[in-house]
């Protein structure tokens, strides 16, 4: 098979392969900046709940308008910002951590919506909900993605300053009147955009797949937040097409090949990359040479 | 100045300091020392606006509208990828905030105040990378470029060697001969004695202040060990002054 069989003719010749990869590029670019700062505030896993927090927006959403991507993306919208600013409001107003609030407010959403599909929807409509299906990405589908990740590639860009502060030295920021609260909210905002976004194609139970995977990685061979940032985008998009072609070839379903292939790149990172890993712990270069 | 009235402040809801009176008067240095728990932490966030009295008034004039605060356990992620030279500009927050960007003269004080706290050179060096010494100098050059009329430092020589401590001491007295307000939370008393003209001798209420020799008395050190053991955590709040 030539490599133009291999790697471009499924993109040239099948328009849902083609709309998939633009989708995971979209969702790439705003997930590097949107898992990066994740990692660094050290809420992973609260990235998670919230993405598993849209569900009943989400079902809601369904349940009165049918499978219409406006619809469910609304409704994802209005549950996953609930999720957060409740989770949110807990941690500053209550001596509980964010880790634990999260993970009740996002629970009780997921059985919400859990509910609200089985009443109203048939078991499939369930699995395209939980693990979405990338290949079947309508352009209007796309529209959304492209735009809800646009509005947080531009959001984090105009409040860069004060969100890696509020990460790197909250202190300061309360101290000299600078809103950490208020950059919190908007981030946590800009965070559901990115995961609304991200679920129309990976559904919700991966749809951190292609944000927190390669932020993760990224830690192994950036250390600037600025190239952390960057080099998450980079690895995000090469997991999204090496996932699409072997879901091509391999006839697997996308969105989880993406996801494995963006774990790979994790592991291979954690084992091999050029700052901290298991390689530079074990076989360290000579210190000093004489 | 900064002028206590009858000041009394509450730490998770229990008195930690009460009826504090009196005036940090502008230009002073003043080193606060007592035991543990003697509310001295307690005290300085107050100060700094950080937390609110229980009881009684703190007023200050025109001048010290702005403080800076250096907690004694800063929230700062030390692993943090950020260089030394981003973390010491943002000292300049009150002057760029979200949006403004800094200029060249302002990256060059920065540099400046590096030079001055000792780590000319260190500008690009990721945080990550630097001693709790070094570190606490990065601070002291923030500090610098925050440029307020009045600084409160709770005890910045903490596990800090002797050779950093004598350069921030330094660095403490030229703010005092500047005219700034210094306040800071000390324990080591011999340094006390030597670098800060007053002294508040703190023991959950005020044992004495004014002149550092006529505070750190034996007598007055006494009391205060024996106030500090009589810490009552279930304390009330006591009744208005008017009312005893």
């Amino acid at each position: 098979m030539s490599v133009h069989a291999l790697v471009v003719a499924p993109f040239t010749e099948h328009g849902e392969v083609r709309r998939a990869l633009v989708g995971c590029l979209a969702i790439a670019l705003g997930g590097g900046p949107i898992g990066t700062l994740l990692v660094l505030r050290r809420m992973s896993l609260m990235g998670d709940s919230l993405s598993h927090g849209v569900l009943p927006g989400v079902a809601l959403g369904f349940l009165v308008a049918g499978p219409s991507i406006g619809a469910m993306s609304l409704g994802g919208l209005v549950a996953g910002l609930a999720v957060a600013l409740l989770s949110g409001l807990v941690a500053r107003l209550t001596p509980q951590h964010e880790d634990a609030s999260f993970a009740a407010f996002y629970l009780t959403s997921l059985a919400l919506g859990v509910l609200l599909v089985t009443r109203a929807g048939r078991d499939e409509d369930l699995v395209h909900i939980l693990f979405g299906d990338l290949l079947a990405l309508a352009p209007d589908g796309l529209i959304v993605i492209a735009g809800l990740t646009s509005v947080t590639v531009i959001g984090c860009a105009l409040i860069y300053r004060p969100l890696i502060v509020a990460c790197f030295d909250p202190q300061l920021l309360r101290a000299a009147g600078g809103r950490p609260a208020l950059a919190y909210a908007l981030f946590l905002g800009l965070a559901v955009l990115e995961l609304v976004g991200a679920f129309q194609a990976m559904g919700t139970l991966m749809a951190l797949g292609l944000v927190m995977l390669p932020a993760a990685a990224a830690r192994f061979w950036a250390r600037a937040v600025w190239s952390l940032m960057a080099t998450s985008v980079a690895l995000g998009a090469g997991a999204g097409v090496v996932g699409l072609l072997a879901a091509y070839h391999a006839d697997l379903p996308a969105g989880a090949a993406i996801v494995l292939v963006a774990g790979a790149v994790y592991v291979g990172s954690v084992a091999l990359g050029a700052r901290d890993s298991l390689r530079a712990r074990y076989f360290p270069r000579a210190h000093v040479r004489a | 100045m900064i002028a206590l009235r009858d000041l009394t402040v509450a730490y998770e809801g229990h008195p930690a300091v009460h009826h504090l009176s009196g005036v940090f008067e502008t230009g002073s240095l003043t080193a606060v020392v007592g035991p543990n728990g003697a509310g001295k932490s307690t005290l300085l966030r107050v100060l700094a606006g950080m937390a609110r009295p229980a009881a009684g008034r703190l007023e200050r004039s025109a001048a010290h509208e702005r403080i800076t605060y250096l907690p004694q356990l800063p929230e700062i992620d030390r692993f943090f990828p950020i260089s030394v030279l981003d973390t010491v500009l943002l000292g300049y927050w009150h002057a760029v905030g979200w949006f403004r960007g800094i200029d060249a003269h302002q990256r060059e004080q920065a540099l400046h105040a590096l030079a001055t706290v000792g780590l000319a050179g260190f500008a690009q060096r990721p945080i990550a990378t630097l001693s709790a010494g070094q570190f606490q100098r990065v601070l002291f050059a923030r500090l610098i470029l925050q440029n307020a009329a009045a600084l409160l430092l709770d005890e910045p020589f903490t596990a800090i060697d002797a050779r950093t401590t004598r350069d921030l001491t330094a660095l403490i007295e030229a703010w005092h001969r500047d005219g700034r307000t210094v306040i800071a939370v000390l324990h080591d008393l011999e340094h006390v004695r030597r670098h800060f003209p007053q002294t508040l001798l703190l023991a959950r209420e005020c044992i004495d202040w004014g002149p550092t020799e006529r505070v750190l008395t034996a007598a007055n050190l006494q009391r205060a060990t024996q106030m500090s053991q009589a810490w009552d955590p279930h304390a009330e709040f006591c009744a208005p002054v008017a009312a005893r």
